[in-house]
Parts: structure tokens; sequence; C-alpha cells
């Protein structure tokens, strides 16, 4: 175990290294860049024995991980905002074919107007594409995470890809201290894929193909069926990488101070540590409050959040996107796990740090005060000091 | 009589699904001929996604993965790109896609693959439309003719534009090899194929492919269209390695173009003035390619 200062797009970089992946194809795009410039690096040195397949468009980053994947290549890319969406027809064919890429993708906001902040509007548009979706908080729960996501993708029950999300700049362009668990570590940890099931050359088979819809339907309840069976697998991945490097990061849900708490908020990736020292000043004043941090939101995990609503009373849903003529996706998610278990609390969807701007500890202190005093609207646009007319006129 | 010199080992069988007469399907026999069985094949969204039949069948003796239509050149770099990694040897990665699938949708990719040096061979079969989605122009589409979205009526005479140059294109990002080849001239299609094989980097193959539904004529005719394509000079068959032109088929003079428009049901309301204008072309076109081979 090393421990060395570095930014959460170096953390994808160490982790996709340390996994020993085997073909990397990518395309540039900010504030993706420096983990495949690092990646380029860790190849052309001979550290990284990969073949790095520099492509003319994040389209093709993603189809040439595909193909690799389905020779029996471990693969990983690395995009952002409108590189992951013009990715999106690629990602249904990852998860189709059953492909077990990992991406990492730093959470960008999506044109227009052009803005480089961190957003979840890019991920979310991808919730439904098969992939697993993966939120972290911290450079080290990056490198973790990407370590974890490939166990997960190759477990032989499973085969799907997984998407590693870290908010721009907050994580992407910013140094922590990261502790870079050994090679040998990691191999105990990772084995090499098991490359049954992909294509052999010069065996007559075809990966793909197309069906009626007396077969299609099978295909896409088998997808169905693995991702019911992630949660479970990453529980075990966890304690076995707890084991090996004394770090766990709480599998599907993890909970702060939320046990006795009168109202919990449910958050995403980096808002989540400021939250939790808003937690601490409030339970410090005698508040109840508790955080709710969601590492995986795909597969959804409802079953936690049932069981976060049979101890608490209130919930604030913070989304760092808006899925528009709806609600911030988290939410919307939240909500349809409610409804059919046995607890219903107050819900509240808070719209919080779009296009990069802070989540400060103010409004999550207003978040938890709104959410003490009752019912408040469904959804509430946080931080909005200028009236659209002076926006629409600069 | 004439020693055959293509391999017979067949490694497409005989159930497919392609229509009578299908010239892709021969395309796809002869090519897998001449590369053996150690092929892999990527296949976009085309009339091959179906004419190999549906899961859990395959027309092909060798493996073949399906890729959306507009991805082939990044897919064939995928596969080499793992290949080499996996330390898989002797083994030709094959992109088989359509004219729609290359030279429009797909054309960014095929650079992309033929500028990176890809280790493959991309073939491109023309049937110079969206065949596989009922007969829509492409870019590979010729001037003049009738496709259900370049219709012929009152003011309107087919495809006002003429067909993209594919083989430019790509020799103009100095392919290793490129090659034309036409299923009625399989011995010189297989000699190509065989080539190209056991050379390294970034292979191209422009395949004529007619297509009986598509081009409205007899699906017993599909050789005889070939062959006239290229002895009229609307197909030339020849090669370029490494910058040098051949042109591999030479028969006297050309034919006049209008034999082969006569032959086919989407040239049908043409005129004489619109094929003296395309002969002229056609006519044009030949010379700059001989030029081309003499270097002159």
């Amino acid at each position: 175990m090393t421990l060395k200062v570095m930014s959460g797009n170096y953390a994808q970089s160490y982790a996709a290294c340390l996994a020993r992946v085997q073909v990397i194809s990518a395309y540039p795009i900010t504030p993706q860049t420096s983990i495949v410039e690092k990646l380029a690096d860790l190849v052309a040195s001979g550290e990284l024995p990969a073949q790095f397949v520099k492509v003319e468009s994040e389209h093709s980053a993603m189809q040439v991980c595909v193909s690799a994947s389905a020779l029996g290549a471990r693969t990983y890319t690395a995009t952002s905002s409108q590189g992951l969406l013009l990715m999106h027809e690629l990602l249904h064919w990852a998860a189709g074919m059953r492909a077990p890429v990992v991406m990492g993708v730093v959470n960008r906001s999506v044109a227009p107007p052009w803005s480089l902040g961190a957003d979840h509007a890019d991920t979310m548009s991808q919730r439904d594409t098969g992939w697993i979706q993966f939120y972290a908080e911290s450079n080290q729960e990056v490198l973790d995470t990407v370590l974890q996501a490939y166990r997960l993708a190759e477990d032989p029950a499973i085969r799907l890809p997984a998407m590693v999300s870290e908010d721009a700049f907050y994580l992407s362009h910013t140094l922590e201290p990261v502790e870079v668990p050994d090679q040998s570590l990691v191999d105990s940890f990772l084995p090499a894929r098991d490359a049954r099931a992909v294509l052999v050359p010069g065996v007559a088979a075809r990966l793909g193909s197309f069906t009626g819809p007396q077969q299609y339907v099978e295909f896409r309840r088998e997808v169905a069926k693995a991702m019911e069976r992630v949660p479970e697998a990453l529980r075990q991945i966890e304690k076995d990488y707890q084991s090996l490097t004394g770090r766990f990061h709480g599998g599907p849900v993890e909970y702060y101070r939320a046990g006795d708490a009168e109202a919990v908020l449910v958050t995403m990736g980096t808002m989540t540590t400021t939250a939790r020292t808003v937690v601490d000043e409030m339970r410090a004043e005698g508040h109840r409050v508790g955080l709710a941090k969601l590492r995986l939101f795909r597969p959804f995990p409802a079953t936690e959040i049932r069981e976060l609503a049979r101890r608490t009373d209130r919930i604030g849903v913070v989304d760092r996107s808006f899925t528009f003529g709806a609600a911030g996706a988290a939410a919307t998610e939240v909500a349809a796990a409610l409804y059919s278990g046995p607890h219903h609390p107050v819900l509240s969807n808070f719209i919080v740090g779009i296009g990069g701007r802070e989540v400060t500890p103010n409004h999550i202190h207003a978040m938890f005060d709104r959410l003490l005093a009752g019912k408040g609207p469904e959804v509430q646009w946080m931080d909005l000091p200028l009236p659209p007319e002076e926006v629409a006129h600069g | 009589m004439a020693k055959l010199t293509i391999p017979a080992p067949e490694l497409m069988r005989a159930g497919h699904s392609a229509c009578p007469g299908c010239a892709p399907a021969l395309a796809m026999r002869l090519m897998l001929k001449g590369l053996g069985p150690r092929t892999v094949v990527s296949v976009p969204a085309c009339c091959w996604t179906v004419i190999d039949t549906p899961y859990p069948t395959t027309a092909l003796g060798v493996a073949m993965l399906d890729n959306p239509i507009e991805s082939t050149g990044a897919s064939i770099s995928g596969l080499r790109a793992a290949a080499d990694a996996l330390g898989i040897q002797d083994l030709n990665i094959l992109g088989f896609a359509g004219d729609g699938g290359t030279a429009d949708i797909g054309l960014q990719a095929l650079s992309g693959m033929l500028e990176r040096r890809t280790d493959a061979i991309y073939a491109m079969y023309d049937n110079e439309a969206y065949m596989n989605t009922g007969v829509q122009r492409s870019g590979s589409t010729p001037l003049g003719a009738w496709t259900t979205t370049t219709p012929v009526e009152d003011g309107a005479r087919g495809k006002a534009e003429p067909k993209k140059d594919i083989m430019g294109i790509v020799l103009a990002h100095r392919p290793v090899y490129a090659a034309t080849v036409n299923p009625s001239f399989p011995e010189d299609f297989v000699r190509k194929v065989e080539k190209a094989r056991v050379l390294r980097g970034p292979r191209f193959f422009h395949i004529f492919a007619p297509c009986p539904p598509g081009w409205r004529y007899a699906s017993d005719r599909t050789i005889e269209i070939g062959k006239r394509a290229t002895d009229c000079g609307i197909f030339p068959l020849y090669e370029v390695e490494e910058g040098r032109y051949h042109v591999t088929r030479k028969g006297g003079a050309l034919r006049p173009v209008s034999e082969y428009f006569q032959a086919q049901g989407r040239f049908s309301h043409l005129g004489p003035e619109d094929v003296a204008r395309v002969q002229a072309q056609v006519t044009a076109d030949w010379e700059r390619l001989l030029r081309l081979e003499n270097g002159t």
C-alpha cells in the first residue's frame, strides 16, 4: 500500500492500470483528458502492457471496447458530457452483448449553453442502457470502485458493463491523498478475466445476431436478471475488498448518522462530503438529521430506500440534474421505490449544483430546515438568486 | 482445361437467407474462400445481418460479430487490438459492410481505422442503395438511378447526384492495399483477397454487388450484369498497392454503357441524353485510371 496525492482522474488511470486492462480506447473531452493522458504515459513507458486505440470519436471508443471485449479482452474507456451522449447507442450494445466494459465518467453539464461544471445530466441520460452506475464521493472511492467494478462486471452471473462516475473538477482535478494498493493485492482481488462465452477464432458462432419477438424478450430478461444480482454480488465484493484493504464504502447505499434520524437527505457524489459537515453541525445543535448516499444508482437500491423509510419520516432527495417534465432523476426513483413499500415518509426533491454551481453548507442546511418544518413543494430548485428575466437579458 | 484457382473449402453454408441472385452473398463466399477459417468478421446493420439467418443459427463457418451500422471501422480496430493484447496469432480481421454503412454513416469510423493503420480488411459490398431497408438512395447510388427516395415522376428522373467515389476517399488515406472486385470475375476476386491476406496494415475492397430486387432485374442475370458493368468501364477492376495502380482486367475497347443500363429497371427511364452524359464520364474516368496505372 502506497499513499499518493492524486486527482480523481489519476485515480481512474491508476485503477485501470492496477486492473491490468488489456485494451484502452478513448477520445479527448474536458475534463476527462488527464485520465487518458496518464494511461497513454503508462502504456508508452511499458508499465501497462495494453493496446491503446486512439479513436476519432467516443462512439468509436465504445465500439472498440465492445469488440475487444467480444474477443475476451479486459477493456477501459473514459469520457464526459457530450462524449457520453454520443456513446449512447453503443452503451446499449455493450449491455446487450454482455460486454463487461468498465468506463470512467467525469460528470459534466450538457450543452447548450456550453458549460464545464459538475452535473449529473450526462449519466442520468444513460440510466436505461443496462449499465451498472456508481457515483463516487472521493478520489479514494474512485480508485477502489473502479477495481470493484471490474470484479462485478466480469462476474459470470452478471457480465454487464459498469461506469464509475466522479464530479467534474470537485474530484477530477482536485488532489487528495489516495491509498494505492499493491499490484499483488489487486491481483488476488481481481484475477484475469474469465474469457469463456466470447467469440473464439476458428469457431463458427455469432455474437449479437437478430431475433424475432420469440427470443428477444428472453434476452432482455437475462439482462434484467443480471442487474438484480448486482447488489448481493457487490456486498460480497466489498467484503473481499475490505478484508484486503480495510476500506469499505457502504455497498449500494452508505448511511451517515441516519439510524435515528428524523430527516434524511439522499445524496450522490461530492455533495455528500459537504452534507456530512452540516449533519455534524446540526446534530451538535440537537437536530436528528442524517444522510443516505446513493453509491449505486443502477441497479437502483430500492430495498435500502424502503429500509430507510421504515426508520425516518422525512426524506429529501438531492439531485444534481433535472429531468425536464418530471423531477430530479434520483427523486423519481426514490418515490417509485417507496410506493410499493409499507412506509411513506414526507418526500421532497431539491435541485441543486447544476452546471457546477457550488453546493454549499447553507444549501444543505436549508434543505434540512425545510424538511424538518414539514411538507414543502415536491420539487424545489435551490439557489436561484437571479430572476429569469435577468438571465435572459444579461 | 483451365486450372481452378479458387479454393474448394466453403466457409459460407448453403442455408443462408439471401434473395435469389444476391451478389453480396456471393461476395462473402468468395471473400471467405480467400481468407480461410482463421477469420473473425464484423458486420454492421446491412443485408448481411439478415442473410446470415437469425439466432441461434449462422450461415458462416467463421466467428461473426454484429455491430451498429456506423462503427465497422472501429469494431475491426477493437478486434485487432484484442487479438494483439491476447496474443492471438494468424487471425484475419474482416469488416464486411454495405455502401450506406461505409460511404455514408460509417465513413468516419472507416477513416479512423485507415488513419490508425489498423491491421485489418474492410470490405464494402456496394449494392448502390439502402437495400435492407427497401431501396432508399445512398451516397453510393449512381446518377439517374431510381430508388424509393429518388422516384421517377414528372420533373424527377431518379438520383440527381453522381455516386460518391469511395475508392478515392480510401486511397487518400494511403492504405497498404485497396482493390475493386466483382463476383462476376471470381478468379480475380479471390486472387486479390489472397494477396491482401498476407499484407499487414489497413486493406480495403470495393465489391460490386448487383441486387435483383433493388436494381429491378431478373435474379438469374446477376453475373451477366456484373460482367457488363466491368466491360463497359462503369466498374473497372484494379488494385492499388502502396500507391501503385494496376488494372487487372482490360478487355479491349469498352462496351457502351447503354448495354449495362438496358439490363436494369432502375435505369429504364433514362433517355439517350442521360446515357450519353454518363458515357462521357465513364470514358473519361477509364482514361484517367489508365493514366494512373501508367504513372502519367
